[in-house]
């Protein structure tokens, strides 16, 4: 295989509060190809958005990157100076945002802001960038692209707004979009378009994506590989199918067991007891032995990333290898 | 009308409202009609937009229509002074509003005075204007220590009486314009600055200005180009409050005799010249000035709460 787009390798992004540290990132490694597309899952606070903004190189303070490494393309990101990190930042690698009513300027048109997004990274001309940026608005299925540059963003709807977010990442074609719970905020039906559309113009233009969500029927239906988040670690990870039929950590089997579906209708769901634990104190070891039904003493000590089965990485001292009936262990 | 006439006209209508619903999406209305249209929807505000665009327009045009230049000594004539209003001067025209102790016409000497007074609040308001959105922007933006120091500064400021302030600055300063502008501008840049650092500082909170970031924007483009401009709704709201009050304290430093030289008559120096004879019935001399400063503020004024009801998103549908 080529250079992969994107190898983060132990990358620990640590918040440095008053009251003590915060460990949001604490040792995640994945690698992505290009034209791949990896879903990161995981609760609210799992770490995967921090994981999201490490890469792109914006953790706000009191967070820092603290260790790993994140290569771009064999390019070191951690520690690289703010200018090359602002070269490459919506140019090759872009971000899209959850709410897409707020990630447009409520006070520009379309228009004047696709064409500053390109003209930031390149010389081109305002006639060349506006045609781009019509090019770019109908790749992503907008109808009227002509009209809807002319709009601001108050007139267009909220799926709508998301296209055009999507839009303005696609602008530059990058090799990287780091997609932050982009879906989250629209209807199940525009959802369903959004992600087919992403998924289409990743295959096309050989654009890797790392989308961020908590959804993971989301991501089944999206990703090539999906990489489960708990307590700033990735505990699973693994091609889509292999995932979500046969997950080997017990968190991943808990969290598939709580997703609603038809054959199961009333009869109670199923939840993982307990709450996420606080980031500022983590038990030792295992983060998930707490609430796990497989905790024993052996958990009290971290265990080691290992592949249980080709191609399949778990952080577990009892992957769940005999597999289990559908759903989380009792 | 047939039943059939009122399912057909209620098709039509719905037909109608279909397509005023997707009008927007043809015929964009910009923000600036949108806001054109709403703040004329009041017809106080329309009277007093016009009201201001009148003064404005006499005060710019008074060499042209007033019948004397006031501050020309060979166009005064002392046997004129005093005169109540509607009196003939001695040289020939219709005085109006009468005259004052030397004799000059108060119609000419109040547009003369307007021009000097309105010229020197919008100068003093937009220099003002400049400079404390420069620093409340500064100040959101950096955050941390520096914005600490200089909000400590701007409410060091805002605890001395605006007055107090400006006397202070004259008595070191001495008299004249661009003295009393300056003044002016020291005692008003601080609003300015913690409005628009108040506005700037929720504004850069927003995900739009992350997604800038994000998109590799330098931090002069994302403060100018993109903070700023979502900033400007209360700053211009505060910045007609603002321009009023100068022209009022500029006005009343004139009267006590420290703000602008019997040279550069504004309106505060007409309504002192006039206020030795206010016991003694000769109210024009006073009265006229006061009113014409008067209506400028409250037309100024009026239209900055029609601005302010207007721009702010709370009361937006």
């Amino acid at each position: 295989m080529s250079t992969p787009t994107l190898e983060v390798a132990g990358l620990q992004t640590h918040f440095f509060t008053r009251d003590g540290t915060l460990k949001a990132v604490d040792g995640v490694d994945f690698t992505l190809g290009p034209g791949e597309v990896l879903g990161l899952v995981g609760e609210s606070g799992s770490g995967k958005s921090v994981t999201g903004f490490s890469i792109i190189g914006l953790v706000d303070p009191p967070g820092r990157i603290v260790g790993g490494s994140i290569l771009y393309r064999g390019q070191e990101l951690v520690g690289a100076n703010e200018e090359s990190l602002r070269g490459l930042r919506g140019n090759r690698i872009a971000m899209i945002f959850q709410d897409p009513m707020m990630t447009l300027n409520p006070v520009l048109r379309v228009d004047t802001q696709m064409i500053e997004a390109i003209q930031a990274h390149r010389r081109m001309s305002t006639k060349e960038a506006r045609a781009k940026a019509r090019d770019t608005l109908d790749m992503v299925g907008i109808p009227s692209p002509d009209e809807r540059l002319r709009n601001y963003p108050h007139q267009l709807s909220g799926g709508m707004r998301q296209r055009v977010a999507i839009a303005i990442a696609f602008l530059n074609e990058p090799d990287l979009i780091i997609a932050d719970e982009p879906t989250t905020a629209l209807d199940v039906t525009i959802q369903a378009q959004i992600i087919h559309e992403a998924q289409n113009l990743c295959r096309r233009t050989g654009t890797a994506m790392i989308w961020i969500t908590h959804d993971l029927a989301v991501v089944a239906g999206l990703a090539d590989r999906i990489a489960v988040m708990y307590a700033g670690r990735i505990v699973e990870q693994g091609g889509t199918d292999d995932v979500i039929d046969r997950p080997l950590h017990p968190y991943t089997a808990g969290l598939l067991g709580s997703v609603p579906s038809a054959n199961k209708r009333g009869v109670p769901l199923r939840q993982i007891p307990g709450m996420t634990p606080n980031l500022m104190k983590l038990p030792a070891g295992c983060a998930f032995r707490t609430r796990c039904a497989y905790g024993d003493g052996a958990c009290a000590t971290m265990p080691e990333v290992t592949q249980p089965l080709t191609d399949r990485a778990c952080r577990c001292h009892h992957p769940l290898l005999p597999i289990p009936a559908a759903g989380a262990p009792a | 009308m047939s039943t059939v006439d009122e399912v057909k006209s209620a098709a039509l209508n719905e037909a109608a409202e279909g397509q005023g619903h997707a009008a927007p999406a043809v015929d964009v209305e910009t923000p600036l009609q949108r806001f054109l249209s709403e703040f004329f929807a009041s017809w106080v505000a329309t009277i007093s937009f016009a009201v201001l665009v009148l003064i404005i327009a006499v005060a710019l045009l008074a060499p042209l229509i007033t019948p004397q230049n006031p501050y020309d000594l060979a166009q005064v004539d002392i046997l004129d002074g005093k005169l109540p209003p509607f009196s003939d001067a001695y040289t020939g025209y219709t005085m109006w509003l009468g005259s004052d102790g030397a004799g000059r016409d108060l119609f000419s000497a109040i547009l003369y005075g307007l021009r000097i007074s309105l010229s020197v609040g919008v100068t003093s308001g937009f220099i003002a204007l400049a400079i404390g959105m420069a620093i409340g922007l500064a100040a959101a933006y950096t955050g941390g220590r520096t914005e600490a120091i200089i909000m400590r500064v701007v409410d060091l400021q805002l605890s001395f009486p605006a007055a107090l302030i400006a006397l202070i600055l004259i008595a070191m300063l001495g008299k004249g314009v661009d003295k009393i502008i300056f003044a002016l501008v020291v005692v008003q840049w601080a609003y300015y600055a913690r409005t628009v650092r108040g506005s700037a500082l929720v504004e850069r909170r927003k995900e739009y200005v992350e997604a800038a970031t994000c998109l590799g924007f330098s931090h002069t483009r994302i403060i100018f180009r993109h903070i700023l401009p979502n900033c400007l709704a209360p700053l211009i709201v505060v910045g007609t409050v603002q321009t009023a009050s100068a022209i009022a304290l500029e006005a009343t430093l004139s009267f006590l005799g420290v703000g602008l030289p019997q040279t550069e008559p504004s309106l505060g120096v007409l309504i002192a010249n006039g206020s030795e004879y206010m016991l003694s019935g000769k109210y024009w001399i006073s009265v006229f000035p006061g009113l014409a400063l008067l209506l400028t503020i409250v037309s100024i004024n009026l239209g900055g709460d029609q601005l302010r009801d207007v721009l702010n998103p709370r009361l937006k549908r």
